[in-house]
């Protein structure tokens, strides 16, 4: 067990040879919301995930970094087994959501999908209207009874979205009319519609400009204060400005967890510390 | 090559082009003309002929004088013949055969000097400057741009064709008759002075027919080739896929006649048997029994159309979908099929538009009889039934009954080319909201 | 509904009745699957079903006396003479010989009727080939009538068409191992015929494959000129526009409107001879050149630009990167296509009964204008027939009607596997 070596390994250890196993903190005392352990993720022969173990704090923002391909965002979509929908793809070891393991036969995809929401990295929502992209997973899972409530969880959940007083006058146009910054905001919107206790965010900025970015950033910072959040990003800056911890992901080992300042200021790992300062990536 | 003493860089194009150039004004020409000829002896002649007739011959009905022509010809080629021989007839025969001689004697001669004239101008023009190999593809070229519109003069000839036989019709049978009257039962007496000679030609019940047959086709096809089509899409395993669906498309290749004799002698009776079990009564050509074969057979084009528009839909509206905890069914029904709903309209239009122009199913397994009903299990008749019926066997090609036929193919293609453009419309206004 | 517990409830309530839901929707997928496959395998299993019995065919053995006084009193040996003698006779005679017990003229006559009437042409053609079997008494197996037949392949379900003394001399002759089955070549190497039992799809198939080959002829060439034009050449304009919208637009027009088409135009205005393969041939071609088209240009759409820069940038002319680099790259693909077009012309029926390829002929065509029918109207012919002994003819062409579908499709497979490239 050479991880369980590595969380209690001194901070600030260095060194080189240990590639396959964490350094910094994965494990936390408390307050966690999900547990993953020795997580191994296979496409048909090829293994992309090597025994990942990792916790992520309630009401705080985790973000995976690491070079494409690294397996990061592979690594976000078991957490709401996402990637059962892929049939190559098979995944050994255990993710604990409030101590259930995720992956039991017992436990269907659906509830667990309620409790764990999705946003994508291109904003997807439905061809329908801004009204109707709220509404779906209200009205899936029977949440509401009647139309006035509806309409109050749609108008909430923009709000929450920050997005209510900029579309509440056209919510009967598509979603896909909207601008790119506003279509993820409204995909957060529908995410958030259900309540769910974690939201999962895979590269949410990567198709917005700048100035999006930065309300989608601001919106994450908000929502921290009730989900519990895991993003995957390309930007370091990104990390940098929302995230409260940072995992390092590197051809499908997870290198090192900590703080996010921490992992910023002063990276444990020799790679970490390569990719912060811009050698690879 | 000897003009330019063996140095073959010093030629515009390389030597064979100069070759097919020289073939080239050889063979056109000599081509054109028997093309020319063949296509203009027989007229020409025949029209000598005739001008050559005494005068108490000359100005004859157009009827008679194909008649006539006829009787000329056979006379010549040493046929019997439908008359007595007149002199002057028997004059016409040998003038004719005179002519035809001639004709088969020139051609060749012509097409000779033809293509010596070609040859000997080709070997005069070429020349190290020539630019031998632009001329020849400069042709090639003409070739590929004729090659291209004949999609064009097929769909003219069609037209006009039939648009023209269509429009003689109409001057002896009104356009409101035709179109809005209740009746069809196109027998036209062979004698002046039969009953009933006038026949009625109101094609309401044909259309009538061509609709229940086509609802009965469509409602069997749609929801089996839709079903199918999700059933691939997003529950079967590729495994499955790449067996079923090749299998499903065999449905589409068998020949129609295959499935009309299958409709005639394997589900017709089945179905009779089955309404009489229940003491129904049902026409061993009911509608039923050919709408139910028409709708296997429109299975694979609702399935993979719809297969291929329910694949066109982004994946991320799966993911999006799935992610919210939608189970596959919800998101099938909820985002997929409302997506893809033009696309599969389209696919629906198609699919009708296929089933209204069906042939063979039709004629082997439903009736003849012009039936005005809206129900399944009696006998009704098809457009395409009709033409069939009017046009195979002898006919003389200027009644009613024959020029009938032509009015109702315009109606036919009318029908399925509104359909077919609807159908790409709303299909590529569909593909456009994706790209 | 804004507490976490509560939404986790109502989603677990609901979960139930979703799943049964989801169950039922794959379950009616599968249904749907299942039922396109089942109506597949049952069309075939009863055409293969009333199909196959056709390919074997019911004979009797008699031994004919080939009798010189009758055949050539003078022993001539000419063609002429032999030609004209009455071989029925002779196998009347047999037959009486065969059942001396026979003597009222109208048992006769039903005895006569257990052979074919095709059975004394074939007696005369062997006799004319091999002369010196004249004075012979060779035990022939001669082609039994097709009420025979059917009732020899079928006892149980039919037989109304022969009484009760005929088959009586049936089971003898069948006792005595003198009523056989054979592989039934005449099914092969005959012509149509309103005698069941004479009745062959050789003419049907020559039809086919002379309408098929004027059809390949013209639709291969201009079929992908226009595609080459169109891919290659042609500029982006109204015309070209026009042009794709046409041939999209015919690919979808019933092709009974084709054979309005053919009448009116080919046979009326240009005076082409009706039932010719030429005609049928000249329709099926503006029917699939359509699908060649669209097929033809997809692959050469298939072939990369890489490949035509490499070429134009040594210099080549559009004309020469086109045929040599291509054109080459591009005809697998066009080949693929245009199998498939022709195996749509060869199942063509509607198209062709306009034109009037439907009229009963009895000859092998031996040109592309002699009259002749194809194999599709020929299945409809018979069909149409009253006689039962028709209707395992009909199935019988229509598996090798199949037959050759499946091998035009495999070929075009197997094409399709041997040449794609990915590039």
């Amino acid at each position: 067990m050479s991880v369980i070596d590595a969380g209690i390994r001194p901070d600030g250890a260095r060194d080189a040879r240990e590639t396959d196993a964490t350094v910094g903190k994965p494990f936390l005392e408390k307050k966690v919301t999900l547990r993953a352990r020795n997580v191994n993720v296979f496409y048909g022969e090829k293994q992309a995930l090597f025994d990942v173990s990792i916790d992520i704090g309630k009401h705080e923002v985790t973000a995976f970094i690491g070079p494409s391909g690294c397996g990061k965002s592979t690594f976000l979509r078991c957490f709401n087994r996402m990637n059962d929908t892929i049939d190559s793809c098979r995944v050994r070891g255990e993710i604990l959501l409030d101590d259930e393991d995720i992956h039991d036969p017992k436990m269907d995809v659906v509830p667990l999908r309620a409790r764990v929401g999705m946003v994508f990295q291109k904003p997807n929502p439905f061809p329908k209207s801004i009204y109707e992209n709220i509404a779906y997973g209200p009205r899936l899972h029977g949440l509401v009874s009647g139309k006035s409530e509806l309409d109050a969880l749609v108008e909430k959940s923009l709000s929450r979205a920050g997005l209510w007083n900029e579309v509440k006058e056209r919510l009967d146009e598509p979603g896909t009319g909207l601008s790119g910054g506003q279509q993820q905001r409204l995909c957060i919107a529908r995410a958030i519609a259900i309540n769910p206790e974690v939201i999962l965010m895979d590269e949410p900025c990567s198709a917005l400009d700048p100035i999006a970015t930065a309300r989608v950033e601001e919106l994450i910072d908000e929502l921290r204060r009730k989900y519990t959040i895991v993003m995957v990003t390309h930007s370091m800056q990104q990390a940098a400005r929302v995230s409260q911890r940072t995992a390092y992901f590197h051809l499908g080992r997870l290198i090192e967890v900590d703080k996010t300042d921490r992992i910023f200021t002063n990276p444990s790992h020799e790679l970490t510390e390569a990719y912060i300062t811009g050698r690879f990536g | 090559m000897g003009m330019v003493s063996g140095d073959c860089r010093r030629l515009h194009s390389l030597p064979r082009y100069y070759g097919y150039y020289v073939a080239m004004l050889t063979a056109l020409p000599a081509i054109l003309l028997l093309a020319l000829w063949i296509s203009l002896d027989q007229s020409l002649i025949t029209h000598l002929v005739m001008a050559s007739l005494p005068q108490s011959m000359q100005p004859l009905p157009p009827s008679e004088q194909s008649l006539l022509i006829n009787d000329i010809r056979n006379l010549a080629t040493g046929n019997i013949t439908s008359g007595e021989i007149s002199p002057a007839l028997q004059a016409a025969a040998d003038h004719y055969r005179h002519l035809m001689h001639l004709s088969r004697l020139l051609l060749p001669t012509a097409l000779f000097l033809l293509a010596i004239g070609g040859i000997a101008l080709g070997l005069k023009v070429i020349h190290p400057d020539r630019r031998a190999r632009p001329a020849v593809e400069r042709v090639i070229r003409w070739g590929l741009i004729l090659s291209a519109s004949i999609a064009i003069l097929t769909t003219l000839g069609i037209v006009l064709s039939v648009l023209f036989e269509a429009l003689r019709f109409f001057q002896k049978v009104p356009l409101a008759d035709f179109l809005f009257g209740l009746e069809w039962s196109p027998q036209i007496a062979i004698r002046e002075d039969q009953v009933g000679a006038s026949g009625a030609f109101g094609v309401i019940p044909l259309f009538a027919g061509t609709l229940l047959i086509a609802t009965i086709a469509l409602s069997v096809a749609v929801p089996i080739g839709l079903l199918s089509a999700i059933y691939l899409a997003e529950f079967a395993t590729p495994r499955v896929r790449t067996w079923v669906k090749p299998l499903l498309e065999i449905l589409a290749g068998i020949p129609t006649v295959v499935y009309g004799f299958f409709a005639a002698l394997v589900v017709a009776p089945l179905v009779r048997a089955a309404g009489e079990s229940i003491g129904l009564e049902v026409s061993s050509e009911s509608a039923l029994a050919a709408g139910l074969v028409m709708g296997i057979m429109l299975i694979p084009f609702i399935s993979s159309l719809s297969d291929d528009v329910i694949n066109a839909v982004p994946g991320a509206m799966w993911d999006g979908s799935l992610a919210m905890g939608a189970t596959h069914a919800e998101t099938i029904f909820r985002v997929i099929v409302p997506a893809a709903l033009p696309g599969i309209v389209g696919g629906v239009l198609l699919a009708a538009s296929r089933a209204i122009g069906e042939t063979m199913i039709v004629v082997m397994a439903a009736g003849v009889g012009a039936n005005l009903t809206a129900n399944p299990l009696e006998s009704v008749t098809t457009i395409t039934v009709q033409i069939v019926t009017l046009l195979v066997g002898d006919q003389e090609f200027d009644s009613p009954k024959t020029l009938a036929a032509f009015a109702l193919g315009l109606v036919l293609f009318i029908a399925t080319l509104l359909l077919n453009v609807l159908a790409l419309y709303v299909v590529r206004r569909y593909r456009e909201a994706y790209d | 509904m804004t507490k976490r517990s509560d939404i986790r409830a109502a989603v677990e309530r609901g979960l139930s009745r979703r799943r049964r839901r989801d169950r039922l929707v794959r379950r009616l997928g599968l249904g749907a699957i299942l039922l396109g496959l089942g109506f597949l395998a049952f069309m075939f299993f009863s055409i293969i079903g009333m199909g196959y019995s056709a390919f074997w065919q019911t004979r009797i053995q008699l031994p004919v006396e080939l009798d010189p006084a009758a055949i050539d009193p003078e022993r001539t040996h000419d063609p002429a003479v032999l030609r004209n003698a009455d071989y029925a006779g002779l196998i009347k005679q047999a037959l009486r010989k065969r059942f001396p017990q026979i003597k009222k003229r109208k048992e006769k006559r039903k005895l006569y009727q257990l052979v074919s009437s095709g059975a004394a042409y074939a007696l005369q053609a062997m006799v004319l080939q091999n002369p010196a079997l004249i004075g012979s008494t060779p035990g022939l197996w001669l082609t039994a009538n097709d009420d025979v037949d059917v009732w020899f392949k079928h006892p149980e379900t039919s037989g109304k068409r022969l009484n009760d003394q005929q088959k009586a001399w049936l089971e003898e002759l069948h006792a005595k191992g003198e009523l056989k089955k054979f592989f039934n070549l005449d099914f092969f190497r005959n012509g149509d015929s309103r005698e069941p039992e004479q009745a062959g799809i050789l003419g049907a198939l020559m039809g086919s494959f002379y309408t098929i080959l004027v059809t390949l002829g013209l639709s291969l060439p201009l079929g992908i000129a226009a595609a080459v034009y169109l891919e290659e050449f042609a500029p982006k304009n109204r015309w070209t526009d026009f042009i794709e919208v046409n041939i999209n637009n015919l690919a979808a027009v019933p092709s009974i409107v084709f054979g309005l088409l053919g009448l009116a135009v080919f046979i009326n205005f240009f005076g082409l001879p009706r039932s010719a393969p030429l005609v049928g041939g000249l329709v099926l071609t503006l029917m699939t050149l359509p699908t060649i088209i669209i097929a033809s240009r997809a692959a050469l759409k298939s072939v990369p630009p890489s490949i035509r820069e490499a070429a134009l940038g040594v210099g080549a002319s559009r004309m020469q990167t086109l045929f040599h680099h291509v054109l080459p790259l591009a005809m697998p693909g066009m080949l693929t296509g245009t199998i498939i077009g022709m195996a749509q012309a060869l199942g063509e029926t509607a198209p062709l009964l306009m034109i009037g390829m439907v009229a009963f002929i009895v000859d092998v065509p031996r040109g592309i204008l002699d009259p002749a029918t194809v194999l599709p109207v020929q299945i409809h012919l018979w069909a149409d027939s009253p006689e039962r002994a028709f209707l395992e003819k009909t199935a019988a062409a229509i598996m090798v009607l199949l037959a050759f579908l499946v091998l035009m499709n495999l070929a075009a497979i197997w094409l399709r596997r041997k040449f794609e490239k990915r590039w």
